[in-house]
């Protein structure tokens, strides 16, 4: 406990409250912290449309290969996310079939909101499909047969009854997912330096303007990110509660 | 109303195989059997849940074999009733019939006529986490008959729950019945069959192994292990008929009321546990026809008074009450006298023959 929050209080007693109101200020330290929250934000919900469903489809069905798949999801959590943003700028690179279609729109996903926001998602996904395969493994089959026996279609059924009683896994996988994506560096950095996400912001003022510069930064980020994973907590316990 | 023809499915080591059945409108059918011989997997296959792997199953004449499940207008009660946790006792009623789009006022109409007639309006609001087993039940029927499936399958529905409890959800199962629903029943408890059935089926090891008229199944089952099941303990296979007697296991000789057979040759006897006379008094002396000297091999309380296992040859299981217990005044070891009259001996007849 002490190791965790030893380095924290530290830096905390080291950076004078000015310093932290300065940077606070600053237009760059606000437009990357907005960044960060949105990009995080737009990617869970994005990839948590087809990753719930898919999420299901493991808990619920045999199929070849699932163990396989299932070993797959949890790569980007092993590996270095440096070597994530590598692989995944393979695929969002100008030359790649994703990345033409991002060119034939007008823009491209290097260095954009959009390839940040993959990037978060590639190495947070994991944390949500777990999450939410838990949740549904731990929903009766039986009463999804009951719910078919009483007429409701697949589908319906899915909304009615597996959703809401997995619900309070999927929001915890959310959270972590969202939580993990705002604090991504390796791989963000890989996809995109400018615009910079908050993470980088802080790797940046480090190593052109030394430790001093970064702290304030460093504080109201961690000071952001705990606000933000209380509340989503509040919010999932209230829900839970309910 | 509902026929099953040639039923087949495996899994892997158990399987399900050739199972005939046929319900008219209006039946109360009880699927008799121990557990795990496989008697709700028929419930699931009526129902679509599980898919069969040969057979046919036809439902007012029509085949709903491949039909989907949400189509087959059959009701299933689970064991464990099923009832949605997330959702409020109004909710759960009300689902089948949000699922089917009705207004709400003919929603509200409909929960509220149902939970009537399952004495659970009180409990309308209640989240169903709080039911007891007894309203859990309720809830579940309620639920299954707000669409008015055209059969009701209930899967142990009374296993659950306390004396009083199955008491009062038999006379709502037999009213139910009155007003003409079609009833397939599973249980374990031959009691259930005895008190609710119009027809029965005995099921075991995934077949079905008699079927019939309740009283008709009850008074001439077909094995031991039938026999066993219904509650009687004395089941005696013949060996062989002789002009004045019945002999069983070979050694053990019975007179029986009306002893002219026809073609009609027992297969079996059967007494009542309940039917056996016992004296200490006078062995050795009398020498009647049905009466045997045995020695008790043991002596335990049942559900009326106390039984008492007698080696005659063979062993007889005797029902008598704590007074008579206590005027024989005998314990393990003892030597009685066991006698039968030959109207108390049962024969039964192998449909075979017929």
């Amino acid at each position: 406990m002490l190791f965790i929050i030893g380095p924290l209080i530290g830096m905390l007693l080291d950076t004078p409250v000015s310093d932290i109101f300065d940077a606070g200020k600053e237009k760059d330290v606000q437009n990357s912290i907005g960044l960060t929250l949105g990009a995080s934000f737009l990617g869970t919900i994005f990839f948590a449309i087809a990753a719930i469903p898919f999420a299901y489809l493991l808990a619920r069905k045999e199929f070849k290969l699932k163990r396989l798949i299932s070993g797959i999801i949890d790569i980007p959590v092993v590996i270095p996310h440096s070597a994530a943003g590598i692989a995944l700028l393979g695929v969002v690179s100008r030359d790649s079939i994703l990345g033409q279609v991002a060119g034939s729109m007008g823009f491209s996903l290097v260095g954009h909101p959009i390839g940040i926001a993959m990037a978060m998602a590639f190495v947070s996904l994991p944390y949500l499909i777990n999450a939410a395969r838990n949740g549904f493994e731990a929903v009766p089959v039986r009463l999804e047969k009951a719910a078919l026996n009483l007429g409701a279609s697949s589908f319906k059924m899915f909304f009615s009854i597996s959703l809401p009683l997995a619900w309070r896994n999927i929001l915890s996988g959310l959270i972590m997912m969202f939580a993990r994506g705002m604090s991504e560096f390796g791989a963000v950095i890989i996809i995109a330096y400018h615009p910079m996400t908050t993470p980088v912001m802080i790797f940046e003022r480090f190593g052109a303007f030394g430790l001093k510069y970064a702290q304030p930064v460093a504080l109201i980020f961690i000071a952001i990110s705990l606000l933000v994973f209380i509340l989503l907590r509040w919010i999932s316990e209230k829900n839970s509660h309910a | 109303m509902l026929e099953l023809k040639n039923i087949n499915i495996s899994f892997g080591q158990f399987s399900i195989s050739n199972v005939n059945m046929k319900l008219e409108k209006g039946d109360y059918f009880v699927l008799l059997g121990p557990s795990g011989a496989g008697k709700s997997i028929i419930l699931e296959l009526i129902a679509g849940i599980l898919r069969i792997d040969s057979g046919d199953i036809y439902l007012s004449d029509k085949n709903i074999t491949r039909e989907k499940i949400q189509n087959r207008s059959v009701g299933l009660v689970f064991q464990d009733f099923a009832i949605f946790p997330h959702l409020n006792v109004e909710q759960n009623i009300a689902y089948p019939l949000k699922v089917k789009r009705w207004p709400k006022e003919k929603i509200r109409n409909r929960v509220e006529q149902l939970a009537k007639q399952m004495d659970i309006f009180h409990l309308l609001s209640r989240k169903t986490i709080s039911l007891s087993g007894g309203e859990k039940q309720r809830v579940a029927l309620a639920r299954t008959l707000a669409l008015s499936p055209d059969l009701l399958l209930l899967d142990e529905p009374l296993a659950s729950l306390d004396i009083q409890l199955k008491k009062e959800l038999r006379s709502q199962l037999r009213k139910l019945h009155k007003l003409g629903q079609t009833i397939i029943h599973v249980t374990h408890d031959f009691e259930e069959a005895l008190l609710l059935a119009d027809k029965v089926a005995i099921f075991n090891q995934g077949q079905i192994i008699q079927q019939g008229i309740k009283n008709e199944v009850f008074a001439q089952p077909q094995s031991e292990f039938i026999a066993h099941f219904i509650g009687v303990k004395n089941y005696f296979e013949v060996s062989s008929i002789g002009s004045s007697n019945i002999e069983v296991a070979e050694k053990l000789n019975f007179v029986c009321k009306d002893q002219r057979f026809g073609h009609q040759k027992p297969k079996a006897l059967m007494i009542h546990s309940g039917d056996i006379l016992l004296s200490k008094t006078n062995i050795g002396i009398t020498r009647a026809d049905n009466t045997f000297i045995g020695v008790i091999t043991d002596i335990y309380p049942a559900y009326r008074g106390f039984e008492l296992m007698i080696d005659i040859g063979l062993p007889l299981v005797v029902n008598i009450s704590q007074k008579q217990l206590m005027q024989l005044d005998v314990k393990e070891g003892d030597k009685l006298e066991c006698f039968i009259a030959p109207e108390n001996i049962q024969k039964i007849s192998d449909p075979k023959q017929y």
